[in-house]
């Protein structure tokens, strides 16, 4: 089973949904990536989604922006991003780690290359925004054979057929993307997303984890007690922003507890519904 | 000559149809968007597939291109630079007398249409140098649209004048800070409006770039170009050309020209690249003459990119070739060998815009001008019988300050 897999399992039993913070590796310098992590899995991480910085984010809002472009002066690339990976792998063997960033780098890199340098790392699923199933010709296949999980999106305007082709692809879990817009911007209708989880879930058992918008522990919380994981993204890295390099770690470790809060209470309306 | 305006209708000359179903041409190309956009992007495929097939959308636009355009555009014979330059002749297509002075009003006028026959009351776009956005401002006022152009910061500064064409028309200019504040940030900043907004929002792309449909809609609505050219260079010369040249950034002046020349035999084409200061110096943005593949901007084509697969800035005198990617078509175009590209540097581009100035009294744009060097380069190599036909895709009023700037000269 791999260790996302393994993740979700042991949640199910908790009657949990995964708390899943996002941060953009290499910021606020990739000196600080590791310690970020670890941050992260102290502040009650259940799978990490790690950004990996690029010059041209175009379905991220300003605040994820930003980040890119601090990682990318402070001089993270891919390969940085797997190294990263590695040294946290040292000392976690547990935490799930996901990638998430756009095609061109892994294009670069080469899709083959980068499957096998990534599993290397421990990294457990990748996420490429701007691959989507129909372009992605045998790239699921290519990740699924060096034991890493293809995660893909699925957002409000996804259709049915879209639906059913994520589906047969996805392993690890969906994102679905609760919003019509960017990362970072408003705040999401609760009712509306689960109306959604209904037609996903009616196609597939792999889990489905919520992001875009959620930008406090109480609207966690509502998203938690139907979803199987809630992704806070750009709170998270504001956070970061705003913080002293040296302390960015441990306020974003702190802000997450907080959410973290929440989605523990929302177990207990899980348990009393 | 007599000749009535045409518009899209049979896009593809016969034996070539790229794009395929799904919008690759060769490896190229494609839709490689978030999953945000899917639904956006096949309802647009959806629309335009559409308004293709319809003879009354063909008969709106070719009325709009004859009566508000301008079209057909003229072909001049430059025979005093031809003479010297003492070697082959010079033909240009005069897309810079069109309404507002480039080709690009052709394919802002086509999207716009499409926009009116799916309801969309709002137009989005990104430019760079201030054309397109000045070209959808334009349209966007003839049909009562609301009209928002993002353009990079940089691009604000050194096209100031179309930024107040621009705000003449009532769009809103959107300054674009992120990132290389050029075309490219615009192009992303655009995007996120679209994907925010896309119930009442039609996005209007510049050029033969971007996912699926817009590398062959753009081409499409611009092939109108080639087209006329097809028709009127027997009348004027007795035949066709031996040599179309065009510039290319994104490529979409280049791509309507050549498409309608695609298959007809004898006819080389020439993509004319942003040379910069040089391309040893890395100041350029010749994408297919130094570039790899890649993926940007939803399509899989070349790019100017580093080792790790970030986008590079570049460098261009003109800021509509200043653009790190290129249409996909092109690279198709490229590798099979249908066509060819070379780069001209700044210094030759504005050399040639000044001798056109002088020997044919035709101020063109700095874009155009690429093309006109080259063709000036080509042109001494070659016996007098042979013929060049340069897509002349602007005019040059725009490129005052700049060119005076280069020349020392402050207003």
């Amino acid at each position: 089973m791999s260790r996302i897999a393994e993740a979700f399992a042991r949640l199910r039993a908790e009657r949990r949904a995964a708390l899943v913070p996002f941060v953009t590796a290499g910021d606020p310098s990739p000196g600080h990536t590791v310690a970020m992590l670890r941050a992260l899995v102290a502040g009650g991480a259940d799978v990490i989604e790690l950004g990996v910085p690029f010059s041209d984010p175009m379905a991220d809002g300003p605040t994820i922006q930003r980040s890119s472009e601090r990682a990318l002066r402070a001089g993270m690339g891919l390969a940085g991003v797997l190294d990263a990976v590695s040294a946290f792998r040292r000392e976690d063997s547990r935490t799930p780690v996901v990638l998430m960033g756009y095609a061109n780098p892994i294009e670069r890199m080469g899709a083959a290359a980068f499957a096998s340098r990534a599993a290397q790392a421990g990294v457990d699923g990748v996420l490429v925004v701007d691959y989507p199933p129909e372009e992605s010709g045998d790239w699921a296949s290519v990740l699924a054979a060096a034991g890493i999980d293809p995660i893909f999106l699925l957002s409000p305007t996804s259709s049915e057929a879209r639906i059913e082709l994520v589906s047969r692809l996805a392993s690890g879990y969906i994102y679905y993307v609760s919003l019509k817009g960017v990362t970072g911007a408003a705040h999401i209708d609760a009712a509306d997303v689960e109306r959604m989880l209904g037609r996903i879930r009616a196609r597939t058992d792999v889990p489905v984890g919520v992001g875009f918008g959620i930008r406090d522990p109480q609207t966690a919380r509502a998203i938690a007690r139907f979803a199987d994981a809630v992704v806070i993204g750009s709170r998270i890295v504001e956070e970061i922003e705003r913080a002293d390099p040296a302390q960015a770690a441990d306020r974003a470790g702190a802000l997450l507890a907080q959410f973290r809060a929440g989605i523990d209470a929302a177990a207990g309306d899980r348990a009393a519904a | 000559m007599q000749m009535r305006a045409k518009a899209v209708e049979s896009a593809a000359p016969a034996g070539y149809d790229l794009p395929d179903a799904t919008g690759h041409f060769g490896p190229y190309g494609g839709v490689f968007v978030a999953e945000t956009l899917q639904a956006a992007l096949a309802e647009l495929r959806e629309a335009y597939d559409a308004c293709r097939r319809d003879p009354a959308f063909q008969a709106e636009l070719a009325d709009e291109l004859a009566h508000y355009v301008g079209r057909p555009s003229p072909i001049y014979h430059a025979r005093r630079l031809s003479q010297q330059i003492g070697g082959a002749q010079i033909y240009l297509k005069r897309e810079d007398l069109n309404h507002t002075g480039a080709h690009k009003v052709n394919n802002t006028m086509g999207q716009a249409l499409v926009a009116r026959r799916m309801g969309k009351p709002r137009v989005i776009a990104e430019t760079g140098a201030g054309q397109h956005g000045v070209a959808t401002a334009t349209v966007a006022a003839r049909y009562g649209m609301e009209c928002v152009v993002y353009m990079g910061t940089e691009d604000v500064k050194r096209q100031a004048q179309n930024v107040y064409r621009m705000k003449l028309l009532g769009a809103t200019v959107v300054p674009v800070s992120s990132g290389s504040r050029t075309l490219k940030d615009a192009l992303n900043e655009a995007m996120r409006d679209w994907v925010t907004n896309v119930a009442n929002t039609f996005y209007i792309i510049g050029t033969v770039a971007g996912p699926h449909p817009y590398p062959m809609m753009v081409r499409d609505f611009n092939a109108v170009v080639g087209r006329e050219c097809l028709e009127q260079m027997p009348a004027l010369a007795g035949r066709q050309p031996d040599v179309i040249l065009a510039c290319v950034g994104g490529g979409s002046n280049a791509m309507g020209i050549f498409h309608p020349y695609i298959t007809t035999p004898g006819v080389q084409l020439v993509g004319v690249e942003a040379g910069g200061l040089g391309l040893e110096t890395g100041k350029h943005a010749a994408t297919l003459s130094a570039g790899s593949p890649g993926v940007l901007h939803g399509n899989r084509t070349y790019l100017m990119q580093d080792a790790d697969g970030q986008i590079l800035e570049t460098h261009s005198i003109s800021a509509g070739l200043d653009y790190p990617g290129v249409g996909p078509e092109h690279a198709w175009l490229k590798d099979s060998g249908r066509a060819s590209y070379v780069s001209v540097t700044d210094e030759e581009a504005l050399a040639a815009f000044h001798t056109l100035c002088r020997t044919e009294g035709i101020i063109p744009a700095l874009e155009s001008s690429h093309a006109v060097a080259h063709a000036m380069k080509l042109a001494r190599t070659l016996p007098r019988e042979r013929i060049l036909l340069v897509n002349l895709s602007g005019r040059g009023d725009k490129d005052m300050h700049t060119v005076a700037q280069a020349s020392g000269i402050t207003f």
